[in-house]
């Protein structure tokens, strides 16, 4: 890791001060507000909150396939890639048009995995045909090239037999081989970035963990960069470099992926962490997060969270707190971390799980 | 009397199998056998396919089992029911649903969903007793009655699920079939409804099959736990002796599998493989060995001593 850290590393995506509406019979939606990421080559960066929180509409919009409803009031979404011709290029997604963006880079530059691998495959195509079409559309491959690459992406992800898979469609697969083919179809441009919305929750933990393996595996080979998207803290657990906990469109917590889960500091994220259950947990009763998330219709007045949030200060409820540096990557939105705040410390219970943590995680280190 | 705790569900050899063509058979089920008693949570565990889902589903009958027998407080309820036992499985035993949206009638509101089981059965004797008991439900689950007069759209998921689980409970059954009923939903609301599940059975002694792929949710809920792979129950026993001392290998690679919120251990871990198949195990000639006197597990003679050191 030391090493990592001292060379300069290479910002694929940077996201500024992101601001995202959609116009809806109700009103106006403020989804995402004043978002800021940064993702960074070879990295993995996992976006985790509720559902609601904003984590698909973020990265919906960098592949350019926002609602039609939705509207980007403000920010800047900086690309960096290098092109065939070994050329930089640096290009603020924001200010393209959509379809500029899915002819260019949607599924070539920026490829997703969708969550359920049913839905994403076209019942009606072989698997073969369906890992060609991004190859012939964005390489210009001719059929032949194009396939003896897809037998072999479909070697890369673990299908045996590729040859008899080629032929065969969706239907005739198992739910853990159709993401494989997914995933197949997803680098088959050799993308920089994949982005991963929740691409297990379909899954069973057996073949979960086989996916997310694989995942890595294939990041680690060509070095790509991965944003996933989920609510599972084990899965992050696994995967994730850096984190990024989104409240009701904000991003309220982020840090390398020790610092989030040894040294929680936003009391959602203390509940989050708390709400799963640990396979030690032995009390009774599982700790829950009172009430639901806010309406995003409203104008939302001081923090979010305050009105869920047991740990609230007075100032909680009139001003939005700011993004406070609590040392090295670490960033928290919670007033709690104002130096004039009285001192919280996170619940009793989480802080004994977090401690017994650190004891098993010695043991590998 | 007796000393011997009676079980309120004995499941006995059950089989359901579906014939999709002449020449195919899928056997979902395949000769399993475990006992629930009152006042306990049974977790079955296993992978999409396993027949977890089809047993839960035999049992309440929304299949008929193609062999075997089902005894439910004393009633069998496999074969042909008869008016009586019919009576009695469908006001006794409750399911609640994986999908909150899809098990919801979009066109009712939320008091007729949950008064359909008491009209049915004529559990009531005035309007204003039917009334009172589908508020005193929504209270427990944690609605308001004035939320009654909605409709499922109107509510989110979380609360969605609240409302199957007052539909199952207002009929005060003795064994609640839970399948699935969480993995739909996020984790902090998860949370919410497990809590509510547990605080229901502790204050109405209500026995609960927890069907669910989740292991750590089955391990919080659950007292007992089985786990089933294509067809069989590999392995049952305690909550603890499932955890502590796996035997069989299906169960390691299970419990290898769960994340843990740990990230340390989490990126230096690598889930056991399990492969039927490649390793040769066989669940058709294996019989039930006995570790301890709630721990069982399905295996071979020499299967079982080479797992068993």
């Amino acid at each position: 890791m030391e090493n990592v850290k001292k060379e300069k590393k290479d910002r694929v995506l940077s996201i500024r001060n992101l601001n995202i509406s959609f116009k809806t019979a109700y009103g106006v939606v403020k989804a995402i507000r004043g978002v800021r990421l940064d993702l960074f080559r070879g990295e993995t960066v996992a976006i985790v909150g509720e559902s609601g929180s904003g984590k698909s509409v973020t990265v919906k919009t960098i592949l350019g396939i926002l609602d039609s409803n939705g509207l980007i009031d403000d920010g800047s979404i900086i690309f960096n890639y290098t092109d065939e011709n070994g050329e930089k290029h640096s290009v603020d997604l924001v200010q393209m048009p959509q379809k500029e963006i899915r002819y260019q880079f949607c599924g070539k530059r920026i490829a997703m995995v969708f969550q359920d691998p049913m839905t994403s495959l076209d019942p009606t195509m072989t698997v073969g045909k369906q890992i060609m079409q991004p190859m012939i559309y964005h390489l210009n491959l001719t059929k032949k090239e194009a396939k003896v690459r897809a037998i072999e992406l479909l070697d890369e992800v673990g299908i045996d037999q590729p040859e008899k898979r080629f032929k065969q469609y969706p239907h005739e697969l198992s739910g853990g081989m159709r993401q494989r083919v997914v995933i197949a179809i997803a680098l088959s441009c050799n993308p920089e970035i994949l982005i991963c919305d929740e691409p297990t929750t379909a899954l069973d933990v057996t073949i979960q963990a086989k996916i997310l393996e694989l995942i890595k595996s294939i990041q680690k080979k060509n070095n790509i960069s991965v944003i996933y998207i989920t609510h599972d803290l084990g899965v992050v657990a696994k995967v994730a470099d850096y984190v990024a906990v989104m409240y009701a469109g904000r991003i309220i917590e982020k840090g390398n992926i020790n610092e989030i889960f040894y040294d929680p500091k936003h009391p959602y994220t203390w509940g989050l962490l708390s709400s799963m259950p640990d396979t030690d947990t032995k009390s009774k009763r599982l700790f829950t997060i009172p009430g639901s998330p806010p309406n995003l219709l409203e104008k939302v007045k001081g923090d979010a969270f305050a009105i869920r949030n047991p740990y609230a200060l007075n100032i909680d409820f009139r001003e939005e707190p700011p993004m406070y540096d609590v040392g090295g990557q670490h960033r928290v939105a919670s007033w709690l971390c104002d130096p004039r705040a009285p001192k919280v410390e996170m619940p009793v219970d989480l802080k004994d799980r977090i401690e017994k943590m650190k004891k098993e995680a010695a043991v590998y280190e | 009397m007796s000393e011997i705790k009676q079980p309120l569900l004995r499941v006995e050899n059950l089989k359901q199998h579906f014939r999709v063509s002449r020449n195919f058979t899928t056997k979902a089920v395949d000769g399993i056998s475990f006992e629930i008693y009152e006042g306990e949570t049974y977790g079955l565990v296993g992978e999409s396919g396993s027949g977890k889902s089809t047993t839960g589903r035999s049992i309440i009958r929304l299949y008929d089992p193609t062999a075997g027998k089902i005894i439910f407080d004393g009633v069998d309820i496999s074969g042909k029911l008869s008016k009586d036992a019919e009576k009695h499985l469908r006001t006794n035993m409750q399911m609640i649903f994986q999908d909150p949206m899809a098990c919801l009638n979009p066109r009712k509101k939320v008091k007729e969903i949950i008064a359909q089981g008491l009209l049915i059965h004529n559990k009531f004797e005035t309007k204003e007793e039917l009334n009172d008991k589908v508020n005193r439900i929504l209270d427990k689950v944690g609605l308001s009655a004035e939320q009654a007069t909605r409709f499922p759209h109107q509510f989110s998921g979380g609360q969605r699920q609240r409302i199957g689980i007052a539909r199952a409970l207002v009929m005060n059954p003795k064994l609640v079939i839970a399948d699935e009923c969480i993995s739909a939903l996020d984790v902090s609301i998860q949370a919410q409804v497990v809590n509510l599940m547990r605080d229901i059975q502790d204050e109405l002694g209500t026995t609960y099959l927890f069907i669910a792929h989740d292991l750590s949710m089955v391990k919080y809920i659950s007292d007992r736990i089985g786990v089933m792979h294509l067809g069989h129950i590999v392995e049952t026993g305690t909550t603890d002796e499932i955890f502590q001392n796996p035997i069989h290998p299906y169960t390691k690679a299970l419990l290898s599998a769960i994340p843990h919120p740990n990230p340390v251990v989490e990126k230096a871990k690598i889930a056991l493989n399990y492969d039927k198949e490649k390793e040769g195990v066989d669940y058709v000639g294996a019989v039930q060995h006995k570790i301890t006197d709630t721990h069982y597990v399905l295996a071979t003679e020499e299967d079982f001593k080479k797992w068993h050191k």
